[in-house]
């Protein structure tokens, strides 16, 4: 799998695709994967990544999705974090050629 | 068009009552991701960005009124009111869910339709010229050794393990509407002094990462033989081709490597093995059966010229622009064939709602003999329209906004889904075909230009065919930002030819200019009635590259 984070990323969030559907999760720890970045737990460091990784890939909701990785996020001036990648962006809001579809209305 | 029989439903059922155990068996967890993902690759079953993507086949592109509105239908209830026509003449779904997938394809089967070849590494869905039937000059249709292709490939059991996946492309016609010098084996229908059809077969052409023409490697090969001799070439790939490195996987990579000489040798000496056996031979009756079903229809006897016609173009000056770029002569006087354009200007180049296939398969029933077509540059074909009929079917066309003029122009662009949609892809691409297309709007504008091809890739996979553009664009993505690099001089038909990369790439918010800029270019130095193609191969990339990065 490609690397979704730049060396040395200071926050990360982990995310997968939901097993039944398809759409797009983020790890909430423990144990939950939620729809909406701002609800996905935000790892800081290696370290903790680490650590975040392992609970996502054995906790039972584990079997609900697919394809689990990380990926960097940057925060802005107001404290929210958003994805660094112009990919992990779309993932996060649906196609840009179609704002009528995806999390960017759904989630509205 | 080919009516499936008893053991095509049948298979295509069983096929559908397997997956379904299948998809049961992974949501419940009893099968892993490891073990599932490759039985719902061989059912089309694709996940990309935002969800589930489902690839289905449409054999050579043809598609009847009944399929079409099942499509429709399928649009509407199992994804989100459209479907997205592709480069291998398929239609992809973006959104449907997993769990909803067997009930999904066991309707498709309702109109013999399916997902089978669309994936994996066997033997794809075979591919065709879009005006097969219809167009002047054929030697024979090719969708007739297109069917018997399929029913070879479809399941072979010694071709479903290739080291890489495997395209066959077919033109009966001298002029290639189907790229078959860029396909793993490409087909050309001849015929011999005697009258005999046979087959002028090329073999490792290729897109994506490592792009190449096909090499000749048969002039003639008989109609009953044809079938021999893909075993043979595929039995020569399937023992010598590389499976130790995807990226070397595929047979033009081997041909590449031995040389068309060897290959063409390695390929006589096992097709002479099977040959000496004799029961590869198609037999004549089974070629007549499925000669039969792709007869011509009934034909009306019709005058050249249409009255109607004549003076629907006199009245109707949009008419009349619409008839210049996308209807084309057919062989049979007082027809058409007619191109239906799914690049509207700013649109998403291949994308169609549920509505405008279901307005489609109304006017191919009344007015097309229920077909239509898919092409390779993502547009759709009525294939035998009365001249009589034009100025209605138009007027239905542009009811459901499909009657953009724009066939073969610069707004008539091949772009992949992209970075908006694919796992795979580096950058976006149908923003820049939209982009592209609107800032060449004006249609006075697109016919002074002419005809120019435009394809963008958002990968080096290149589902979009940048290397065979007249312009070609390729997104790439350095450190998390999007960049585009262009190719001129490539062209998929007859003058096979895979572009040059005219030097470094451009940003998203540049590269309109650089296209514009390269189009003014030509606009300046094209003599007489040259295309832009024309004008590049005169003068090549010099011209062209100083311009374009004059003030970098």
């Amino acid at each position: 799998m490609a690397q979704h984070s730049a060396k040395g990323a200071q926050f990360q969030v982990i995310t997968a695709n939901r097993l039944r559907d398809g759409e797009v999760v983020y790890f909430n720890a423990p144990a939950t994967w939620v729809v909406d970045l701002k609800d996905a737990t935000i790892a800081e460091g290696a370290e903790v990544l680490e650590g975040l990784m392992a609970q996502a890939n054995t906790a039972p909701c584990a079997t609900d999705v697919l394809d689990i990785y990380p990926f960097e996020v940057v925060k802005d001036a107001a404290g929210t974090y958003a994805a660094a990648s112009v990919r992990e962006t779309i993932r996060a809001a649906g196609p840009t050629v179609r704002t009528d579809l995806g999390k960017q209305t759904e989630l509205r | 068009m080919y009516r499936y029989d008893e053991f095509d439903h049948q298979m295509v059922r069983a096929r559908v009552d397997q997956f379904r155990g299948q998809v049961a068996r992974r949501l419940s967890g009893e099968l892993s991701e490891d073990a599932f993902k490759p039985l719902r690759l061989m059912n089309g079953v694709y996940l990309q960005l935002h969800a589930y993507m489902l690839r289905v086949a449409i054999p050579y592109g043809t598609v009847s009124s009944r399929q079409m509105r099942k499509l429709a239908s399928i649009a509407r209830d199992y994804d989100r009111g459209y479907g997205h026509f592709t480069t291998r003449q398929n239609i992809q779904y973006n959104w449907p869910a997993l769990e909803r997938m067997p009930d999904l394809l066991e309707e498709l089967a309702e109109v013999e339709m399916h997902a089978i070849q669309t994936s994996g590494n066997c033997i794809r869905n075979v591919t065709a010229d879009q005006y097969a039937g219809a167009i002047a000059d054929e030697i024979e249709d090719p969708r007739i050794i297109s069917e018997i292709i399929r029913q070879w490939s479809t399941f072979h059991p010694e071709f479903s393990f290739l080291p890489r996946k495997f395209k066959i492309a077919v033109t009966g016609h001298a002029n290639d509407r189907a790229a078959i010098r860029f396909h793993d084996i490409g087909i050309v229908v001849r015929k011999n002094a005697a009258g005999d059809v046979g087959y002028e077969v090329h073999v490792g052409g290729g897109l994506g990462r490592t792009p190449f023409i096909a090499k000749k490697i048969a002039d003639f090969v008989p109609a009953q033989k044809l079938l021999a001799y893909l075993e043979a070439i595929m039995r020569v790939y399937n023992r010598l081709g590389r499976r130790d490195n995807a990226y070397k996987a595929r047979i033009k990579i081997l041909v590449h490597e031995i040389g068309a000489e060897e290959m063409k040798a390695r390929v006589e000496a096992e097709f002479a093995r099977i040959d000496g056996k004799g029961n590869y031979d198609l037999p004549t009756g089974e070629l007549e059966r499925i000669r039969a079903y792709f007869r011509a229809p009934e034909f009306l006897k019709l005058p050249q010229e249409s009255e109607t016609l004549t003076r629907a173009l006199a009245q109707d000056a949009s008419f009349a622009a619409w008839f210049k770029n996308n209807v084309v002569a057919h062989k049979i006087p007082g027809y058409a064939i007619v191109n239906i354009s799914l690049k509207p200007i700013g649109g998403i180049p291949g994308d169609a709602s549920d509505a405008q296939m279901d307005a489609i398969a109304d006017i191919a029933q009344a007015h097309s003999f229920d077909e239509i077509r898919v092409t390779h540059e993502q547009n759709l074909v009525l294939p035998h329209v009365t001249l009589d009929d034009l100025p209605t079917v138009y007027t239905a066309l542009k009811a459901a906004d499909l009657a953009t003029p724009n066939i073969g122009k610069i707004s008539d662009q091949i772009a992949c889904p992209g970075l908006d949609y694919c796992n795979l892809a580096n950058a976006r691409s149908i923003p820049v075909a939209q982009d592209i297309s609107n800032r060449f709007a004006e249609l006075q504008r697109q016919n002074d230009i002419g005809e120019l091809r435009i394809k963008i890739s958002g990968c080096i996979n290149a589902c979009g065919h940048h290397h065979v553009g007249h312009i070609g664009i390729l997104g790439v993505d350095k450190k998390g930002t999007e960049f585009y690099q262009i190719t001129l001089g490539g062209s998929p038909d007859e003058h096979a030819a895979i572009g040059d990369i005219t030097g470094p790439a451009f940003t998203a918010d540049k590269i309109v200019d650089a296209v514009e800029n390269i189009v003014d270019t030509y606009l300046d130095l094209r003599q007489g009635d040259e295309r832009f193609i024309d004008t590049y191969r005169r003068l090549g990339m010099s011209p062209f590259k100083e311009r374009l990065y004059q003030d970098v």
